[in-house]
């Protein structure tokens, strides 16, 4: 007999849902906006989030850059303070040596280049790349062209791969593709260009403004082939500590230098950094999310407010109803499903006004501007509609709940005074 | 189980116990307001039998109202006992005293006390539908109560659209529902004029002819004078008790 009555409850709140419509339109209002700021401020956080994502993506994922300098250790009678400078023909060695690497290539820069086409000319940085650099950083080409590939490097083509702004600045808005340029007067032929890419990071200048040619062509035109840069990319970003310890091996063997000496190369490893940056960009969200949950608290007070109103109204009427014989649950049950409806009304409303908006939003262009690019297009996503239903719930739950037990705590006899 | 309890109890002492529905014994009831005690009832002693109609008369505080309070468990005593059909109501929790006021008592008010938003119908069936009776009994009962007030062709009335005395009615129907050992009555014809008030005493009169145990409070002399017993209350004591 003391079993709950959901059925019951749900009967006597259809028989008592009868309140002030002005004030039930504002409070579904103030839960509507509630939810509007919440689902906003957290969709254009998910929009920063996909952004940057994006950005981290530009230069490639999980990479390790690395840049050749001296030994600080005293190794096998060696002195310390060497410096070590690894050729091209490591980067094979490397390929073949160290396990978890997916891939990792070398580059050699030159700044102040002349470059040639037809009567113009410009100055540009080129960089000798091994074949694999492409697709580990992200030099995707434009449709039609292509990027260096191994048979470039082993035949030491005169062949190059165009940034997209270089690419602008030498031919305009003809397409690149196929002609002839002339690199300190030595003849190129352009084979591809970089699809335009947002960058987080970048090293030696930007990738955009940037010549690529193969690196043994490089050493045959300025006759150097000490390695700059080596960029390695291990197969999963747990890897990358083995990765990079293997290659302090290898190169340690060849080189003479303790596989210790974390000072022999600058290292600038984008596992650690991106870690870093999940952590801001989680921290971003958790703050937008509480900024947002404020603002529906103050929702929610007004729900608990209106519904106080409404106990104090019907005092009189929850009085009969327990002298006829309601139970407590009977009475709080119809006040809480009534204060969650008004949250959930205002819940969804809100989720509409926030889906229009996005969708007006999304349409607006950023037209080229870095910032606005930056900032991202805000998206919702099921975790968003989750949390924000999460927090409706509670809050809906909450500002019913206390009225409700405000009712239960009000005694027949009382109410019912006979005189 | 407990209201199972309680339903078969009451049938099963509809029989017995030398026909007693009510039974005070030195009941009191101090309100505690913190700065000074209230004594509103002085050790009561009641007995109201079974078929009874009772009037209890008292000038305004004299304790009445407290005292119907607890016949009615809407409120518990300080001290002494109290037995509906032979059963200890005093120590019962909050739950158990709603069963109770549901199954065995029923309640009229002087302001009627009907809920406003719902019609005539729901509110007969209120106490029904607390009782777990199921929808098509529910049903036969509310249309036999509401013809039996002569109300049947009201049933779809919100009682804002009724008279006063309709309204009584309708609580009179309503306060029958669930086949109450008693019926509490509080001044029923206090915000009546005289014919409508004429017609709820007939009401009460048929009701005890039929058996029902009734207890009523009023200053209403009229229907004072048709009670057959007679309770006059003063100071929280019981000052005459007279059976015609």
């Amino acid at each position: 007999m003391n079993k709950p009555r959901p059925g019951l409850v749900f009967n006597l709140f259809l028989k008592a849902s009868r309140v002030q419509k002005k004030r039930a339109i504002l409070t579904v209002a103030s839960i509507a906006w509630g939810s509007l700021s919440l689902l906003l401020l957290l969709s254009f956080g998910e929009g920063l989030n996909i952004s940057i994502a994006r950005a981290r993506n530009g230069m490639g994922s999980d990479l390790a850059v690395m840049w050749p300098g001296t030994t600080s250790l005293i190794w096998q009678g060696l002195p310390a303070g060497r410096p070590i400078r690894p050729t091209i023909d490591d980067i094979t060695l490397l390929r073949e040596r160290v396990p978890y690497l997916a891939e990792v290539s070398g580059e050699i820069h030159r700044r102040g280049v002349v470059v040639n086409y037809g009567k113009s000319s410009t100055n540009a940085q080129v960089k000798g790349v091994t074949y694999g650099f492409g697709e580990m950083r992200n030099h995707i080409p434009q449709p039609g062209g292509r990027f260096l590939d191994a048979p470039d490097e082993q035949q030491r083509r005169r062949v190059a791969f165009l940034g997209n702004e270089i690419a602008v600045k030498i031919f305009g808005k003809d397409n690149p593709v196929g002609k002839e340029i002339f690199l300190d007067k030595v003849p190129y032929t352009v084979v591809g260009v970089m699809m335009p890419k947002v960058t987080l990071g970048n090293y030696n200048g930007m990738d955009k403004d940037h010549i690529a040619i193969p690196i043994t062509t490089f050493r045959a035109q300025y006759g150097t082939d000490k390695i700059e840069v080596i960029v390695a990319k291990s197969d999963s970003p747990e890897h990358m500590p083995i990765v990079l310890d293997e290659i302090h091996k290898v190169l340690g063997a060849k080189y003479g230098f303790d596989p210790k000496d974390k000072r022999v190369f600058g290292i600038w490893n984008t596992v650690e950094s991106n870690h870093m940056i999940n952590n801001l960009l989680v921290g971003i969200q958790v703050f937008l999310g509480i900024i947002g949950a404020l603002t529906l608290i103050i929702g929610g007070v007004g729900v608990a407010n209106i519904m106080y109103a409404v106990v104090k109204e019907r005092t009189r009427e929850i009085g009969v109803k327990m002298a006829l014989g309601a139970r407590r649950g009977w009475v709080t049950g119809p006040i809480v499903l009534e204060g969650l409806m008004y949250t959930m009304l205002g819940g969804v409303i809100g989720l509409i006004m926030a889906m229009g908006l996005i969708i007006i939003l999304d349409r607006i262009p950023t037209g080229g501007n870095e910032a606005l690019a930056m900032l991202g297009k805000p998206a919702l996503s099921i975790p968003i509609g989750i949390i924000s239903a999460a927090i409706l719930g509670v809050i809906g739950l909450a500002a019913g709940y206390f009225p409700a037990r405000h009712a239960a705590s009000i005694n027949p006899a009382e109410t019912l005074r006979y005189e | 189980m407990v209201l199972g309890n309680f339903f078969n109890s009451r049938k099963n002492n509809r029989t017995t116990a030398n026909g007693e529905v009510i039974s005070l014994k030195n009941l009191s009831k101090v309100y505690d307001t913190g700065k000074i005690k209230v004594h509103a009832l002085n050790g009561i002693d009641l007995e109201v039998g079974q078929g009874e109609m009772v009037a209890i008369t008292g000038p305004s505080g004299s304790g009445k109202s407290t005292l119907m309070n607890l016949i009615g468990c809407l409120d518990t005593a300080t001290s002494g006992s109290y037995c509906l059909r032979g059963e200890e109501v005093s120590g019962l929790s909050r739950e158990e005293l709603a069963g109770i006021r549901n199954r065995r008592v029923g309640f009229i008010f002087q302001s009627f006390n009907l809920l406003p938003q719902i019609s005539a119908y729901e509110n007969v069936e209120m106490p029904l539908l607390f009782g777990g009776i199921p929808r098509k009994k529910r049903r036969e009962k509310v249309l036999k109560l509401l013809d039996r007030v002569g109300l049947a062709e009201r049933a779809d009335h919100k009682p804002t659209e009724l008279s006063g005395g309709q309204m009584q009615r309708v609580a009179i129907a309503r306060a029958l529902a669930m086949d109450p050992d008693i019926i509490l009555a509080d001044e029923p014809t206090g915000n009546l004029d005289t014919s409508s008030g004429g017609d709820i005493m007939d009401l009460f009169q048929d009701l005890w002819e039929q058996g029902r145990t009734i207890l009523v409070v009023t200053h209403d002399p009229a229907l004072a004078k048709r009670a057959p017993r007679r309770v006059e209350i003063m100071d929280g004591r019981i000052t005459q008790d007279n059976r015609k």
